[in-house]
């Protein structure tokens, strides 16, 4: 079944790229708002707009009774979710399914299984990628966490089974300290959780994040190479990258033939990510968790592999075969993409909700400014802080970071504090311009240093 | 008589959390630097603060309504 009707349930910059995306496939883009949406530049573009409920998320864009019924009052015969919101949401998936509409993702049943953390892991041990390593269930004695210690390799992280939310963790580098940590943790978690059952760990401490993206049609599936995403604030991605520089094309070539293992043995179909840890030092990678949906990065894939992601999407979702095969897919210079958000970098990134003035943007070969802005609009304080991902393309990433520079100069977005700065200083930082950095990077970084409005690049 | 404004725009709760009492009720006293509420804006969660010292005569905005920048959150009398 062709989807000729396109319900878009999500909002800002993702929602303006599947409109168009629709649109370039010659499918109807009928766009999903809230109350403090309705001047938003997708609703704009979009080719029908049917308002969901109040401003509030939770009573719109994450209200599923809401959405179906919107979506097949707008006779759509699919629903694209985005990213964030419901996108990973088993339930709405199931709910579209069951309306008679084609969900723009995997199957209810896979969001499911691929969502549950264990699951995943044992879905990916089954796939033959490795998942970091750990001991098999709780441990009750020292002695039994030394002899799993010696087998999961040190350092290992002691974790309370009955913990949570980073409750209950130690960390031991060596077999002594093993032995001095165990019966703490055992004694804490006894006092704390009533339970004084652990588990053990390998404990990375300054990995890299890298993930695959991959795409299936329910059968086979391929990989558009990896993405590095180790620049992270609160856990949040600032600057992405393709492909991974510190990677080997052996290791690489590993990697992302196990991320199409995972991706067919779940018979996976639509855009997905598999995300890994990298450790620099051993040259392991340890499979995290599967994203199962379109990522914010994803045109950094896009750049180097000339794709279209969110029109592949469609298209399989639409019940077509994947329209390429692995041996299509090349990779093709250096992406990186910077998040542009309303935050003021000189004030602890504080939101900052305004209206938009005078808009610069760039005309430099290789560059793209996905965005939801446009002049006057009013940014709402609702909803979260990206504007649009300011993305550049070169031969190697020496060109990509020149590019990236001189993109920062230029563009301007008028009357409103963005994280551009940040951006700029990043841009100009030697141990970013080496590749230098890992997920425990930025945070420490940003503490040595202010950054200001007029950030130099 | 004094008014505490929302240095933000965003949604203005009164309570900490659903499952906890709220900052400050109508009638209550509050001093300088206590907290009356929260705006959230953009997922992050502001402190909104009594700038005087005085009684509670009305919140003049409900628990989870949008507010404006500079909009007028709670009275005070003296």
């Amino acid at each position: 079944m062709a989807i000729r009707r396109l319900f878009v349930a999500n909002r800002g910059e993702i929602a303006v790229r599947v409109v168009r995306a629709a649109q370039a496939l010659g499918i109807t883009a009928v766009q999903a708002h809230s109350d403090a949406d309705k001047e938003m530049l997708a609703v704009r573009l979009a080719d029908e707009a049917i308002c969901i409920g109040p401003a509030q998320a939770a009573k719109s864009y994450l209200n599923v009774d809401a959405l179906i019924t919107a979506a097949k009052e707008a006779n759509c015969d699919a629903v694209h979710p985005g990213y964030g919101f419901l996108s990973e949401n088993a339930d709405f998936a199931e709910a579209v399914e069951q309306a008679g509409m084609i969900f723009v993702g995997p199957s209810s049943e896979t969001i499911r299984r691929m969502g549950d953390k264990a699951a995943a892991r044992a879905a990916a041990q089954e796939a033959g990628v490795p998942v970091v390593p750990g001991s098999k269930g709780v441990i009750e004695s020292a002695e039994a966490a030394l002899a799993a210690a010696k087998e999961i390799g040190y350092p290992v992280m002691i974790k309370a089974a009955a913990g949570g939310g980073g409750r209950g963790i130690r960390i031991a580098d060596n077999a002594e300290e093993l032995g001095k940590l165990a019966p703490q943790a055992r004694a804490e978690a006894q006092a704390a959780f009533g339970d004084g059952s652990f588990y053990l760990e390998r404990a990375l401490k300054t990995p890299r994040h890298i993930e695959v993206q991959i795409l299936g049609d329910g059968t086979r599936a391929v990989h558009c190479f990896e993405r590095e995403c180790s620049l992270q604030r609160r856990r949040q991605k600032v600057w992405e990258e393709a492909p991974a520089a510190c990677l080997t094309s052996e290791v690489r070539a590993e990697l992302c033939r196990s991320a199409v293992a995972l991706a067919e043995s779940v018979a996976y179909r639509g855009a997905g990510t598999l995300e890994y840890l990298y450790d620099e030092t051993t040259g392991e990678f340890f499979f995290i968790e599967m994203n199962t949906r379109i990522q914010v990065e994803h045109p950094v894939t896009e750049m180097v592999t000339g794709i279209d992601l969110v029109a592949e999407m469609i298209k399989v979702a639409g019940g077509e075969p994947l329209s390429m095969h692995q041996e299509d897919i090349q990779l093709d210079g250096h992406a990186i993409e910077v998040r542009v958000n309303a935050e003021d970098p000189a004030n602890n990134f504080m939101p900052f909700p305004g209206v938009i003035g005078k808009l610069e943007i760039p005309d430099i070969p290789g560059l793209r400014f996905d965005t939801m802005l446009y002049e006057g609009y009013a940014i709402p304080p609702f909803y979260d802080s990206l504007l649009g991902k300011l993305i550049v393309h070169g031969a190697d990433r020496k060109a990509a970071l020149a590019a990236l520079s001189k993109a920062l100069q230029l563009i301007s977005i008028g009357d409103v504090k963005t994280t551009l700065p940040l951006h700029k200083a990043l841009a100009a930082d030697p141990a970013v311009q080496a590749g230098q950095f890992h997920t425990q990077f930025l945070e420490p970084w940003l503490e040595t240093r202010t950054l200001t409005a007029d950030q130099e690049v | 008589m004094a008014d505490i404004r929302s240095p933000i725009p965003g949604t203005f709760y009164r309570r900490p959390s659903p499952e906890e009492a709220p900052y400050k009720n109508e009638g209550d006293d509050v001093a300088v630097g206590d907290v009356i509420g929260l705006v959230e804006v953009m997922k992050s969660f502001i402190e909104v603060k009594a700038e005087v010292a005085g009684k509670i005569k009305k919140f003049v905005v409900e628990n989870e309504e949008p507010v404006a920048a500079g909009a007028v959150l709670a009275e005070l009398e003296d």
